[in-house]
Parts: C-alpha cells; sequence; structure tokens
C-alpha cells in the first residue's frame, strides 16, 4: 500500500510545474495546458485523500472539476480564437491594449 | 508490487509534465500533456476510482486535448517564428517561487494522518456494490443540485463559445 503522502507530493509538484509553465512561457495556448495540468494535480490530491478517508465525496468532487474544466477549455479557446484573428499573434506580451 | 506500479507511472507523469512546458512546438507540447494525462489516468486506476479514470481519459485525453489540437492546427502557429523568452528577473523571480511552492508543499503534505472525518465507504464496500453506482448514489441523493447547476453552466458554455466562433455578429 502506497503511502498517501506520496500521491500529495507528486500532486504538489505537478502543481507547481503547472505554476512554473504559466509563468515562464509566452504562447497562450501552452499558458492554458499548464492551467490545465493546475487542475489535473488537484484532481489527483481530491482522489487520494478520498481514498484514505475511506470516502467518495472526493470523487463526485473531480466529476464536477473534469466537467468544469470542459466547460472552460471551450470558452477558452474560443476567445484565443477570437484574439487570434483580431491580432495575428498568441503572444501574451503582444496583448497590450489596456496598458497605461 | 504496487509501489512500482506507482513510480513508473508518478516518474513518467513528472517527466511529460517538464516537457509541456519546456517545448517550443505547441503540438509536442499538447501530446506530452496527453501521455500525463493517461498516466494520471493509471494513478487514477491505482487509488481504486475506476470510474474517474475512464473520464479521465475520454473527456480529458479524448476531448479536450483533442479540442487544443484542433485549435493550434486552426491558428497555424507552425508558421510563427521561435518565441522569445520572458525577461531575465521575471524567470529568475519564477524559479525561485516555484522552489519555495514545492517545499512548502512537501513540507506540508509529508503527514500520514489526515484530520478529516472518515466517511463509510471502504474498499470492500465499494467493490460490493460497484465503483459506478456508488457514484451515482452519491451524485444523484447529496450532489443533485451542483448537477444541476454544473449542467447549466455546460449550456452557457456551449452558447458562449459558439457566440465567440461566429466571425460577424448581424
Amino acid at each position: 500500500m502506497v503511502p498517501i503522502s506520496y500521491y500529495l507530493i507528486l500532486s504538489g509538484i505537478l502543481f507547481s510545474l503547472g505554476v512554473l509553465g504559466v509563468l515562464f512561457r509566452r504562447n497562450i495556448l501552452i499558458i492554458f495546458m499548464s492551467i490545465e495540468l493546475m487542475l489535473n494535480a488537484v484532481n489527483l490530491a481530491f482522489i487520494a485523500i478520498a481514498r484514505s478517508l475511506n470516502s467518495m465525496d472526493g470523487q463526485v468532487i473531480v466529476f464536477f472539476v473534469i466537467a468544469v474544466a470542459a466547460a472552460e477549455v471551450a470558452v477558452g479557446l474560443a476567445i484565443i480564437i477570437t484574439i487570434f484573428r483580431n491580432k495575428e499573434t498568441v503572444d501574451v506580451d503582444e496583448m497590450n491594449l489596456m496598458k497605461g | 508490487m504496487e509501489l512500482i506500479l506507482f513510480s513508473f507511472l508518478a516518474i513518467i507523469a513528472v517527466i511529460s509534465a517538464v516537457v509541456t512546458i519546456l517545448q517550443r512546438n505547441p503540438v509536442h507540447s499538447a501530446v506530452a500533456l496527453i501521455v500525463c494525462f493517461l498516466s494520471l489516468a493509471g494513478l487514477y486506476l491505482l487509488l481504486h476510482a475506476e470510474f474517474i479514470a475512464a473520464i479521465q481519459v475520454i473527456i480529458y485525453a479524448g476531448s479536450i486535448m483533442v479540442l487544443f489540437l484542433f485549435v493550434i492546427m486552426l491558428l497555424d502557429l507552425r508558421k510563427e517564428e521561435l518565441e522569445q523568452k520572458r525577461k531575465l528577473s521575471l524567470r529568475v523571480s519564477a524559479i525561485i517561487l516555484m522552489l519555495i511552492l514545492v517545499f512548502e508543499i512537501i513540507l506540508i503534505m509529508n503527514v500520514n494522518i489526515l484530520t478529516g472525518k472518515p466517511g463509510i465507504w471502504t474498499a470492500e464496500q465499494i467493490n460490493a456494490v460497484g465503483n459506478t453506482q456508488v457514484i451515482g448514489k452519491i451524485l444523484f441523493a447529496n450532489y443533485l443540485y451542483p448537477f444541476e447547476i454544473v449542467s447549466v453552466l455546460l449550456l452557457v458554455a456551449l452558447i458562449g463559445a459558439i457566440i465567440l466562433g461566429k466571425r460577424k455578429i448581424e
């Protein structure tokens, strides 16, 4: 039986890698993929703790997180396509219309 | 045996996550992220969450990442020149903050005693009824209201994505 802290540490490492991806990259699609990575790290933590506490609520919450993530990806990609149609770039440092 | 499987899947997950955030080509990043999701589905199977593992493969690896690849191909980003790195000060501070975050998370997560209230669904009880049946029972009994709200949310996302995708708003 693998101790539950191993799963939680793995979830923490994946979350940190997602944060690093958001801060490091300029391509907005890679930033979006790093956000999905963060969501999956949290899903792993939910299921690990649900298993260790003999509860099923964690798995139901993961079900909802996956549904919400799917909705967010659909709308987010539609926004990215709209931005690309207007500015012909996916570089986040070029999106400075509101800069003072 | 379980430890060998766990380490194998965990190493694949971490390596594919690193490849995701470091690759130049977005298509390579998307494929690496699919590998990460599949290894996470394997980890869910190790944790006796068969329904969530199947949902992860079908929805995350099978439709969300396919949508990502559609958009990458649609925008045709291969013609863009190599993206420049961000400012050096931003990169250095990002690495320092990430190391602090990892250290804090490992410090906190290194607990073997969780102080939540234990539930009633032990592994034997779940296997007696079936994982999907138990999730169905709890979803439609305790979580009925969030379930309906999520369906409204999906409808709103659907309408929003269609409107945002139109070329001209007449």
